[in-house]
């Protein structure tokens, strides 16, 4: 990765430990990624890849004292044109950034809002937080918000409490919320995963349609190759806390040089349906997220290992826009 | 809108006929409490020798006390001693219990240490621990409320912690990080608000418990000085001529169970309007 990009984030080397009763693991190994303003970039993986640890490393929500970054940049570009390490940063600074410059969107919208207080209130709490509006322009603006993500009667609702709404309507508070101060980046941390279908694709519109108005570079996080097919720009494929392959929605999708994004990929029902060789499953159980073995982290599940992929570590190998963390992806692909 | 939900919980409240007429008689006894100067008939301390001990009549009707006091006056103001004290022991547990409640709950690092300081609280007898504090500190209203207090103070801290460990893994909280909101209201709104409903119920029951205690401790002589009437200072005074005149002790009594049952049944309404497993069965 480039160290002078102009991007908005640009997460270099992360590894991330946790301290658990059978010792550290490490579920965010070397993880590098980028975000341009404007841009999506999907950051895909089974669960257990680390993903959502590099989502909450970025917003410095770790649960602490277990977790803590322990490697790598999280650099950021502020509205200022000041980039920061959030890896570093002190907390009132980080606390000031939050919310206002970067939001984030969590998997649960029937959790994530506080059931006392009207989403309104909610809203508007941020808004005085970050734009030190009052209280009264604060719940105008939080009705705004609301008529922003499509929620008819926003005047009306905006004094309802998080129980009188549906689960699609409060993840489009979630969303209202996560916008309500114009951040510059927005982590969505699969934002669609409790919603049934009709529902996703239309958050997923509002997402792409919000992210048109203001500009702000997406980090959408999924396991859903089909949402990612839809709204991304770019895709940064995870597996084992490591990023085995990163490139362009297009060619990623028409010529993965991962084998594991390959698996991944003809698990698309779709694809199976046009298929050569059918609809597959990927083999096996994950491996475990804190074996730092040597070798491959895919070896044991991949079709087309041999006794090399074992023997040492594999780098991510860069080519222009792509890369890809495979000794023999040359050979597969031949 | 406001308006209709107060009502909506109004009426759920008083499904229950018995936690109506309970409310009905804690207003009714508060309402006694702060009109007493109306209320009484007589001064509650004027002495008359000449009608001490007289069995309720058309001009004292609850009886005369061994110094010839009127014993409904008496209490009628000792309403206002009693439920004065406890109110403030309400007041005073609620709050520091509510805050190292939250403390103890959220910061893993405070927990061990005030749960200890809890356990070793609740490990002694109520009343014995009340009698201990007052002895050392010295009979006064004050100090029955500090006792009393310490006494308390416990039950809420344990209710709150509670509360709060199970919300401050809710995503909610995490959102509310994630939006740049300081612990510090994180904790003063969106956790205290979530712990209220407990504490408000466990509020009722302890100022039951506190308008008992201060009524034993008083008994007992270790508890507010003699010449402030109060229900357990009466029944204390009074238990020697029990057997000549019962009703020194019996309507001091009554009023001590009424205040006490009536904010039980109060806070047991409480407690099953606000926890949603119990509100099906209603």
């Amino acid at each position: 990765m480039n160290m002078d990009t102009p991007s908005l984030l640009s997460i270099q080397d992360l590894e991330v430990r946790f301290r658990t009763e059978d010792g550290e693991v490490t579920p965010v190994r070397g993880v590098t990624l980028s975000v341009s303003p404007g841009e999506t970039v999907a950051l895909v993986g089974e669960s257990g890849s680390g993903k959502s640890v590099t989502s909450l490393a970025t917003m410095g929500l770790l649960p602490r004292p277990a977790g803590r970054v322990s490697g790598g940049k999280i650099l950021f570009r502020q509205r200022s044109g000041q980039t920061v390490d959030l890896a570093t940063l002190p907390l009132p600074d980080l606390r000031r950034l939050r919310g206002a410059e970067i939001a984030m969107v969590f998997q649960e919208p029937m959790t994530s809002l506080n059931p006392v207080l009207t989403v309104g209130e909610q809203i508007a709490e941020s808004v005085r937080l970050h734009m030190g509006l009052g209280h009264a322009s604060a719940l105008k603006r939080a009705a705004e918000m609301l008529d922003l993500v499509e929620i008819p009667n926003a005047r009306r609702r905006v004094h309802e409490y998080p129980h009188q709404m549906s689960g699609g309507m409060r993840q489009r508070v979630m969303i209202a919320l996560a916008m309500s101060c114009n951040p510059s980046l927005l982590i969505a941390d699969e934002p669609t995963t409790a919603l049934d279908v009709t529902i996703q694709a239309q958050i997923l519109v509002l997402i792409q349609r919000l992210q048109r108005e203001i500009g702000m570079g997406v980090l959408f996080i999924t396991h859903n190759l089909g949402v990612v097919a839809e709204i991304a720009d770019r895709v940064t494929v995870m597996y084992a806390g490591q990023v085995v392959e990163t490139g362009s929605v297009g060619e990623l999708f028409r010529t993965p040089r991962h084998p594991y994004t390959s698996a991944l990929l003809n698990c698309l029902p779709a694809r199976a349906r046009r298929g050569e060789d059918g609809r597959r499953v990927v083999q096996s159980i994950p491996g475990s997220i804190g074996k730092v073995g040597n070798g491959c982290a895919f070896a044991p599940r991949c079709g087309q290992a041999t006794d090399s992929c074992q023997a040492g570590s594999v780098l991510l190998e860069t080519e222009m826009d792509r890369s890809v963390r495979c000794l023999r992806w040359r050979e597969i692909l031949a | 809108m406001e308006q209709s939900s107060l009502l909506l919980f109004l009426r759920r409240m008083f499904r229950r006929k018995l936690v109506l007429v309970a409310f009905v008689v804690l207003c009714a006894i508060m309402l006694m409490a702060l009109l007493a100067p109306w209320i009484a008939p007589h001064e509650p301390t004027t002495i008359r020798v000449v009608r001490r001990l007289k069995p309720p009549s058309e001009l004292n009707w609850l009886g005369t006390d061994e110094f010839g006091r009127d014993i409904l006056s008496r209490i009628v103001y000792g309403a206002r001693a009693s439920l004065g004290i406890g109110l403030a022991v309400v007041l005073v547990s609620m709050t520091v219990g509510t805050l190292f409640g939250l403390m103890a709950g959220y910061f893993r690092s405070l927990d061990g240490i005030i749960m200890r300081v809890v356990d070793a609280l609740m490990a002694l007898p109520d009343i014995l621990l009340a009698i201990f504090l007052v002895a050392v500190l010295g009979a006064s209203a004050f100090n029955v409320v500090l006792a009393l207090s310490i006494v308390y103070t416990p039950r809420v801290i344990r209710v709150v912690r509670a509360s709060t460990l199970v919300i401050r893994e809710l995503p909610f909280v995490e959102a509310a990080r994630a939006l740049g909101v300081s612990t510090r209201r994180i904790l003063s709104v969106h956790i205290l608000l979530n712990v209220a409903s407990p504490v408000l119920v466990q509020a009722t029951f302890i100022f039951a418990y506190a308008v008992l205690a201060e009524a034993g401790l008083s008994f007992l002589g270790a508890g507010v000085p003699p010449e402030l009437p109060t229900w357990g200072t009466m029944i204390a005074s009074g238990q020697q001529y029990a057997d000549q005149a019962f009703w020194v002790v019996l309507f001091p009594g009554l009023a001590i169970v009424l205040a006490a049952l009536s904010l039980q049944v109060v806070g047991d309404g409480l407690r099953d309007m606000l926890d949603p497993k119990l509100r099906k069965a209603l």
